[in-house]
């Protein structure tokens, strides 16, 4: 087996693309600097000192950009296409290209379902109006997609913590010494300083990823929304008290207190999962009381609901912080246990999280109840929390979607900066935080083991901040 | 004013109580102290030369005891035994005659920050050292940050959805998507890296701890100043923006100042209100970035210390680190709440 380039046989179209990124590149700035110097005026000065009134410079630079960035998507796409076709012909490019083909195939299909249907679809829909918005869900989801499937091991070349033995710290491309029948034959991105699949870590790292960052945004919203919402409405001593709490949390160095909550000696004492207990009640209060103050008036109905509700958030709530062996250990029922690093890290990620939805939550309900149609829920007589959650939560659903977006990047952020600390998460994890720790020892020698999962975590916080961006935008044209 | 600053601080001293206090029980539970005592002791000590060198050595009491002397309110403890007095403001074993003489008080409020078990010198003297070199770096880093990403937002913000707006937009989008340990090692690999990169800086600071050179300095001050850089353009973008849609500013346009004076003269004095509290409220997470770049770098300031004390269980440092950075953001935050009251004659604090 010889080693893989790049490009593979698609060499020839490299200059091309060189040529056309040097071309973008130039054609934004010259961009960026008409629109600076042709402050509304035709008239531009031209670089012999004459002045041209004669079209419209600043139209025919963007013009350039446009067609500069065609072709490099369009070389691009040609990279990927032909991979597909080609696989290894075409190079690690190609090979890569080849082993997300899952990824590929999904990412069509939602996004022609999507755009075919975005007429029907509310905001999600409009989000495909917005350039940046679809941009940013593109990367989202090439992400999620790569995530799940990696998880199906649909993805992955080799196991992700295999070491196969002359493969250490070796270039991307490099074929493996005698791969047997069915072994995908070479690493793509190389070897790390252990001999693991740089690839392979990467793909099943966005599974990692995928499985907490959203999850513990989810609960640090559940804690963030029912501590904010009777905070702004009611105000007081309420208020003051756990505004005091959630400023006490926000001055916290962050990394000292995942220092402090993540060691054994403390995981050992059962401080996360007394943390747990009472973090992890917030949903089942929140979605007891959402159903409770509805339908307060009709007792069948209620019942069921909560009935319906609560007892499976109940079974799950008691899973999750029962723990054979350790502190809390009395419930009979456990059906599954959560690893105790990982439970810290979720615990102290939700932890770290709160306050800052609390404070937003608080801001907008502050805002939010001065307007008529809480008067008027008033005035008829609704009990208080019927108003935050059914009149004042579904009227600030717009900023805390778009912050909701944002927040899962900085989780994700977070969730890195504990890998790259080591912390909590087993050593041995492929989550990117934890590759980039390892990659960055012999960073000056071998880049290539941190550079995938650094790019890789870099493209998804990207994606992320720009379908907030997307999100916002559409939000605020209605 | 002067009450609302006094109430600001008394706030800000309870805050501080309750944040040391939270740091002191999480670092004075009992298997952390266990560990202390097996590694200053031996590791084989069994369970009951763990109880006995942690009533030897203070650390039996009960928290709050504990607390108060570490804080300098309660009189320190000591112990008689054998004709020799140890004691919290002893130094070793001492005859009863000079522990007689020592000061009863020593805690933070004297002036006496504890004795790091780590790097086995005084507390005192490790902060003032590596906060000196972390001070340096902050200091570059507030030079580069603040001025470049105050003029993207301005010229970002000026004209709004034109081709510079949304070249620097994307620019800060980027920079906020990209957290510190990101981008210092794709600096490294582009700019450090041996094999393949440019090879124009150093992949490492620690040269530049005595001799801080643009080569061996300007990756990590660049790697911490980009991530706080984003943010704070966006919001001085999302003013400026606000700005020139003000009633003033049309007013002026129309008595036709030109285009340059209406930005430097009307607008930016007022968009730069808003920046001024983002970039106070930026400290606490420049001192994340900071922790990270130090150990990334190999930086050895105050970021490095804290890594360092809490690997160690070093309780005394960690327990000076934590005050340290809390009366820093602390007070950030007071200065952006009086700063904001001066620079926006719209709020009165009556």
């Amino acid at each position: 087996m010889d080693p893989l380039t790049w490009t593979g046989a698609l060499a020839f179209l490299n200059p091309i693309y060189q040529i056309a990124l040097l071309l973008l590149a130039a054609a934004i700035v010259i961009w960026m600097v008409m629109s600076i110097l042709s402050a509304g005026t035709r008239q531009v000065a031209n670089a012999d000192g004459t002045v041209t009134l004669a079209g419209n410079p600043q139209a025919m630079a963007s013009l350039g950009v446009r067609f500069a960035f065609l072709a490099v998507a369009a070389l691009s796409l040609a990279y990927l296409l032909l991979g597909l076709v080609m696989n290894t012909g075409a190079g690690i490019v190609g090979a890569m290209s080849r082993q997300l083909l899952p990824t590929w195939v999904a990412l069509v299909v939602l996004f022609g379902l999507s755009i075919s249907f975005k007429r029907r679809l509310g905001l999600y829909g409009k989000l495909f109006d917005s350039p940046i918005g679809m941009i940013g869900f593109g990367l989202v989801m090439f992400w999620v997609f790569t995530g799940i499937f990696a998880a199906a091991d649909l993805i992955a070349t080799h196991d992700p913590l295999a070491q196969v033995s002359g493969m250490k710290n070796k270039v991307p491309g490099t074929p493996l010494r005698g791969a047997e029948d069915g072994e995908y034959a070479w690493y793509l991105l190389g070897g790390d300083n252990l001999a693991r699949d740089v690839f392979s870590r990467m793909v099943k790292g966005a599974w990692e990823v995928l499985k907490y960052a959203p999850l513990a945004t989810l609960f640090a919203f559940m804690v963030g929304i029912t501590l904010g919402l009777p905070a702004g409405y009611y105000g007081g001593r309420l208020d003051t008290v756990l505004s005091f709490l959630a400023n006490l949390i926000l001055a916290f160095p962050v990394i000292l207190l995942f220092y402090l909550l993540v060691t054994p000696e403390i995981v050992a004492t059962g401080l996360p999962q007394f943390m747990a207990v009472v973090l992890f009640a917030f949903p089942m209060v929140f979605c007891g009381v959402l159903i409770h103050s509805r339908f307060r008036t009709q007792p069948n109905k209620d019942y069921m609901w909560l009935a319906l509700v609560l007892v499976p958030m109940f079974l799950l709530y008691m899973s999750l912080i029962n723990a054979r062996g350790s502190k809390i250990d009395f419930w009979p029922l456990d059906f599954f246990d959560i690893p105790g690093g990982v439970l810290v890290v979720f615990v102290s990620v939700v932890f770290v999280n709160s306050p800052t939805v609390f404070r937003i939550v608080r801001g907008l309900a502050l805002d939010i109840k001065t307007r008529d149609y809480v008067a008027a829920a008033q005035t008829r007589g609704e009990r208080p929390w019927y108003i935050m959650l059914w009149e004042i939560l579904p009227n600030v659903r717009g900023p805390l979607i778009v912050d909701f977006c944002l927040r899962i990047g900085y989780t994700t952020i977070l969730l890195g900066t504990l890998g790259f600390f080591g912390l909590g998460l087993p050593p041995e994890s492929p989550d990117w935080g934890s590759t980039i720790n390892d990659g960055r020892k012999l960073l000056s020698i071998y880049l290539h083991p941190a550079l995938p999962p650094a790019v890789a975590l870099m493209s998804l916080v990207l994606g992320l901040n720009l379908l907030a961006d997307g999100l916002r935008e559409e939000s605020l044209k209605d | 004013m002067g009450l609302f600053i006094l109430r600001r601080s008394g706030v800000m001293i309870i805050t501080a109580l309750c944040l040391t206090f939270i740091v002191f029980f999480l670092t004075n539970l009992y298997p952390n102290l266990e560990k202390l005592a097996k590694t200053e002791g031996n590791f084989r000590m069994s369970d009951e030369a763990v109880a006995s060198w942690l009533e030897k050595n203070g650390y039996a009491q009960p928290i709050a005891v504990k607390y108060g002397q570490w804080l300098g309110v309660v009189p320190g403890w000591t112990r008689t035994e054998d004709g020799t007095v140890t004691g919290r403001c002893l130094d070793g074993g001492v005859s009863p005659e000079v522990a007689a003489d020592a000061p009863r008080y020593c805690g933070i409020i004297q002036g006496d920050w504890g004795y790091s078990t780590r790097f086995k010198t005084e507390v005192g003297e490790i902060i003032e050292t590596r906060l000196g070199n972390t001070g340096y770096l902050m200091m570059w880093v507030l030079i580069l940050m603040v001025p470049s990403a105050l003029i993207i937002g301005v010229l970002a913000g000026m004209r709004e959805g034109s081709a510079t707006d949304r070249s620097l937009s994307t620019l800060s989008i980027m920079t906020t998507a990209t957290p510190e340990y990101v981008s210092g090692v794709i600096f490294i690999a582009v700019f450090a890296s041996s094999t393949v990169g440019l090879k124009w800086f150093k992949g490492t600071a620690t040269a530049a701890m005595e001799n801080p050179t643009f080569e061996n300095f300007f990756l990590p001050v660049l790697t911490i100043a980009l991530y706080g850089m984003g943010y704070i353009a966006r919001m001085t973008r999302a003013s400026m923006t606000e700005v020139m849609t003000a009633q003033y500013i049309r007013t002026a346009r129309l008595k036709g100042v030109s285009f340059p004076n209406i930005v430097l003269k009307h607008a930016l004095r007022n968009a730069l209100i808003a920046p001024f509290t983002v970039i106070m409220l930026q400290f606490p997470w420049l001192l994340n970035g900071v922790v990270i770049v130090e150990s990334l770098f190999n930086y050895k300031g105050f970021g490095w210390a804290l890594v360092e004390a809490a690997s160690n269980n070093d309780i005394e440092l960690l327990l000076a680190v934590s005050v340290v950075s809390v009366v820093v953001v602390l007070l950030t935050q007071l200065i952006s709440d009086i700063g904001y009251i001066f620079l926006n004659p719209r709020i009165r604090i009556s």
